[in-house]
């Protein structure tokens, strides 16, 4: 099983930045350029968010980047188009996130093959329940080596952190305080206790923090907790301002590691 | 009950708990505890007595003579429009208050469209003495000033919701993002049959009180406990999820869904969920959405705050699906030609919602001999400027 994100936490253990981006934003074309982007400037994981029109689990910000990427004629489809030859040029790994309606109309195993195909390793959809996806989907994603991506927060008992644990591979994504994506009300990274409650688990999958990832200071924190850490919002922020996305994403990931 | 929800939460393929990890302790602890908590003694005894002494239940059954007449039928009017605070809705909001004090919440959300669920919510909340927040869409906040005001004299705290079309939709998304943003205080009073399991069951068992009366009432009145009839209309549907409740298993009793057709079906401007829909994911619940060929989530458009929903609640999906329900639509025009006929027939001023379920009265075959309940689920005091303007009785 040859599968990106395993290889990278076995071959990186550490300190791991993951990044989050709306495809279809700034511009519709802009999704490879800033994957390309992304991995030069020494990215180690890549989400690829696939827009919807009600995104619940996010905040102004994600809410923002999907209304305008889906104005500029973002679908499934199209990031499929756009994603046909990525594995030529990058092996870095890729998960798509997303809400699952848009995947649903699609049609679940036939949006799992199309992933397969063009080289996705992982898949998020926040609210496809732990229970349904065992159920109905699980095999679909295992037969087409796809990583089911679940998110954790400080509110999941222990007892099902470890049957989260026990039904995906990949990572574990736990969300850093209760909140919606891109909050900035400081709390992100003082949850010592949650994470160090789930490192103790020893859980198979390794952790990565998300939410409200969003400086250097924030990033370092998340990084001394777990394996990794996730910047979504603040990174779409960033693609937001003047000049290039080249120029925007090196900026970015510099005031962010260097 | 043939259809009841089933153990994981489902009423046929619709239904279900579609919600992000940030909501699944809330709603588990929801879903262990609610029939635990509405069949205890002391729940039900506190429950009763505010749904007699303070929203003033049971509602007459009032058989409409006028309006009878009109339609060469027996109309009889459940009268929700004369709850406490002029809906349905406070049926709803007075269970699910207890429920949020009995789970040791003190702040409590909700969403609202027509500013009827969120008065009822600030009503409750001011009567506990609980914090209350209401989102509610930019857009309904205009139409329907007079239940802002209202809220904001119970002491209720309203945010607009500006993102989408900036109506029920919106706000309930708001609402949602609140609680994942508070998830150990806050409790969130759904004002509909919509939503994650429990919430489509637990809110259908609140308004099922509609029809519980409505089977005696009519005996009373007509020797009979059925109806041929029922009529109510659906945005979310929980006016018509409580009066069809105890009807469901009772095939002779016809039931009618009234949607809202806004401009029309076919004009791009209408709620009527039932014939645009297709199943989907919307609000935490698998159901008949209106949506693109993509799975994005259409903006829907009725000249009534309370039908401008772009799904309809799993259980009304299921009832569609089943054909155990007749689903009619009803455009703006007709729903407006509808109040004045009520009004000047009657003497009682409808909501534009209810307004939609009396439209549809010459649709649905009655014959001299029948006898049809239409669920007039609230009353048409928020609605006056619209109705002025409309009607040109300004000035």
């Amino acid at each position: 099983m040859d599968n990106r994100i395993k290889k990278l936490f076995a071959q990186k253990p550490q300190g791991l930045l993951s990044v989050y981006f709306t495809a279809g934003y700034p511009s519709l074309e802009d999704t490879v350029p800033i994957i390309l982007e992304l991995e030069k400037n020494g990215v180690d994981l890549i989400e690829v968010g696939m827009p919807f029109s009600d995104p619940l689990a996010d905040g102004p910000t994600i809410q923002q980047s999907s209304g305008i990427a889906l104005k500029n004629g973002m679908t499934i489809p199209k990031l499929f188009e756009q994603l046909q030859e990525i594995r030529k040029h990058t092996q870095i790994p890729l998960v798509l996130m997303g809400y699952l309606n848009p995947v649903m109309q699609y049609g679940v195993e036939r949006f799992c093959q199309k992933a397969r195909e063009v080289g996705i390793d992982g898949i998020i959809l926040p609210d496809l329940p732990l229970a349904d996806y065992v159920r109905e989907y699980k095999a679909i994603f295992e037969q087409n080596n796809l990583s089911k991506i679940f998110l954790i927060t400080p509110q999941t008992p222990e007892q099902r952190i470890r049957e989260i644990d026990s039904h995906t591979n990949g990572f574990v994504y736990m969300v850093s305080s209760a909140s919606t994506t891109g909050s900035t009300n400081g709390q992100a990274v003082v949850n010592t206790d949650y994470f160090d409650r789930v490192g103790k688990m020893t859980l198979k999958n390794p952790g990565i923090i998300g939410f409200g990832i969003h400086n250097r200071d924030t990033f370092a924190q998340a990084c001394n907790h777990a394996k990794g850490a996730i910047i979504g919002s603040a990174f779409i922020k960033a693609l937001g301002q003047e000049g290039t996305v080249a120029e925007n994403i090196q900026n970015f990931i510099q005031s962010i590691r260097n | 009950m043939k259809y009841a929800v089933d153990e994981n939460g489902f009423y046929g393929k619709f239904g279900g708990a579609y919600i992000p990890e940030m909501l699944y302790p809330n709603v588990e602890e929801l879903r262990q505890n609610y029939l635990k908590i509405m069949q205890e003694p002391a729940f039900q005894e506190e429950l009763q007595l505010l749904l007699k002494d303070y929203v003033g239940r049971p509602t007459p059954l009032y058989y409409a003579k006028r309006l009878s007449e009109k339609h060469n039928t027996n109309i009889y009017l459940k009268r929700e429009d004369l709850n406490h605070t002029g809906a349905h809705k406070i049926n709803n909001t007075v269970g699910q208050v207890l429920m949020a004090k009995r789970l040791g919440k003190h702040r409590i959300i909700a969403e609202t469209g027509a500013g009827q669920h969120g008065v009822a919510t600030a009503t409750v909340c001011a009567l506990m003495g609980l914090e209350c927040i209401v989102y509610m869409g930019e857009v309904d906040i205009e139409r329907q000033a007079p239940n802002v005001a209202r809220m904001k004299m119970l002491g209720a705290t309203v945010v607009p919701a500006i993102s989408g079309s900036r109506t029920l939709k919106d706000a309930t998304n708001e609402a949602i993002r609140d609680w994942i943003n508070n998830p150990e205080d806050t409790y969130y009073i759904i004002g509909s049959v919509v939503g994650p399991h429990p919430y489509p069951d637990m809110v259908t068992r609140f308004q099922a009180v509609i029809s519980e009366e409505m089977k005696w009432q009519l005996k009373e009145k007509t020797g009979r406990e059925n109806p041929d009839f029922v009529v109510a209309c659906v945005g979310g549907g929980s006016n018509a999820a409580g009066a069809f409740y105890h009807y469901l298993d009772t095939p002779e009793v016809k039931l009618v869904a009234v949607e809202a057709a806004g401009m029309g079906v076919d004009s791009g401007e209408s709620a009527a969920t039932s014939v645009l829909g297709k199943e989907g994911i919307i609000h935490g619940s698998r159901t008949l959405l209106m949506q693109t060929e993509d799975g994005q989530v259409t903006e829907p458009y009725s000249i009534s705050a309370g039908l401008d929903y772009p799904g309809v609640g799993p259980l009304h999906a299921h009832l569609f699906d089943s054909k155990r329900a007749i689903f009619e639509n009803i455009t703006d025009e007709e729903a407006l030609q509808a109040v004045l006929e009520l009004t000047r027939l009657e003497g009682i001023i409808p909501a534009l919602e209810s307004a939609h379920a009396l439209a549809a009265l010459d649709r649905i075959g009655a014959k001299p001999d029948d006898v049809v309940v239409v669920n007039l689920s609230g009353r048409g005091d928020k609605d006056l400027s619209t109705y002025l303007d409309r009607f040109q009785l300004n000035g």
